[in-house]
């Protein structure tokens, strides 16, 4: 399992995920850097994801959107606050609409990723970081939709406790 | 359990013992709805949805605010989930972008050093 570590920060509402990939940093990097490589892993099988703009600088934006089962359109950006070829990138991760205009009222996550060479291999650590038990919670229920957990669900294991 | 926490299983489980107010929750939950708005969605008068989001507001389900002559539900949270459910559930979310990487690399090794031969 190329997953080697998790971390749930409670309090900073902070993922930390810890994986080692059989490839040099630099074609780690690529993934990111190529916007048809990236949006291969970004969405779920069911929910693939389209990149539209990707300008992986300071300042630069990465725009997708996911289409869902019933055709459903789901969009969102990163904001690109920080590069470091090819070892770091950092950005807020937000929603937009169709025309990807940032939407103000859902949440933004902030996201570092850095990758580093290991063992002949890569350690990326990916961390997210998220406002409030709301905003990961819209998240959730926005954005990404792997294995379609909705809100309900989580009634009705609240129920079966 | 406390006596506290006991009651308060009580409140939750009356509470979502209803088909209505399961379904107020699921929208509350997606964010915030005017209780007007609430109650155009069911064959039901205004009163007997307002008694709903009082019942789900005891309960500690949702909160209202008021806005104008308006009264907004939205759902908290926190009183649903805890923030472990929902780290582990986004912990999925990057297993599965972490083995979508992992896949990929594997089917597409990118360009070789020219010493490293098949």
């Amino acid at each position: 399992m190329p997953v080697t570590d998790v971390q749930h920060d409670l309090d900073a509402l902070t993922l930390t995920i810890t994986a080692a990939f059989a490839a040099p940093v630099t074609r780690v990097w690529q993934v990111y850097a190529d916007p048809r490589q990236l949006e291969k892993v970004w969405g779920p099988p069911t929910y693939p994801a389209t990149v539209v703009d990707h300008d992986l600088k300071p300042g630069g934006r990465m725009t997708y959107f996911m289409t869902g089962p019933e055709g459903d359109k789901h969009a969102g950006y990163w904001q690109i606050t920080a590069v470091d070829e090819p070892t770091s990138l950092s950005f807020e991760d937000g929603f937009a609409d169709l025309d990807f205009n940032p939407n103000p009222e859902l949440p933004v996550s902030r996201n570092v990723y850095t990758f580093t060479e290991h063992d002949g291999g890569t350690r990326a650590v990916y961390v997210s970081t998220f406002a409030s038990a709301e905003a990961l919670q819209q998240v959730l229920d926005m954005g990404v939709v792997e294995g379609a957990t909705s809100a309900i669900n989580q009634i009705d294991d609240l129920l079966a406790t | 359990m406390t006596e506290r926490d006991e009651d308060r299983a009580d409140a939750l489980f009356h509470a979502l013992a209803d088909r209505t107010r399961r379904d107020i929750m699921r929208r509350v939950l997606a964010g915030e709805h005017s209780v007007t708005a609430l109650a155009a969605r069911y064959g039901m008068s205004f009163a007997a949805v307002q008694k709903h989001v009082a019942v789900l507001e005891r309960a500690g389900l949702l909160t209202k605010r008021r806005s104008g002559r308006e009264q907004l539900a939205s759902g908290d949270v926190a009183a649903v989930r805890s923030v472990a459910s929902m780290l582990a559930e986004l912990e999925q979310v990057w297993r599965g972008r972490i083995a979508r990487i992992d896949e990929l690399l594997a089917a597409d090794p990118g360009d070789r050093p020219p010493d490293q031969e098949d």
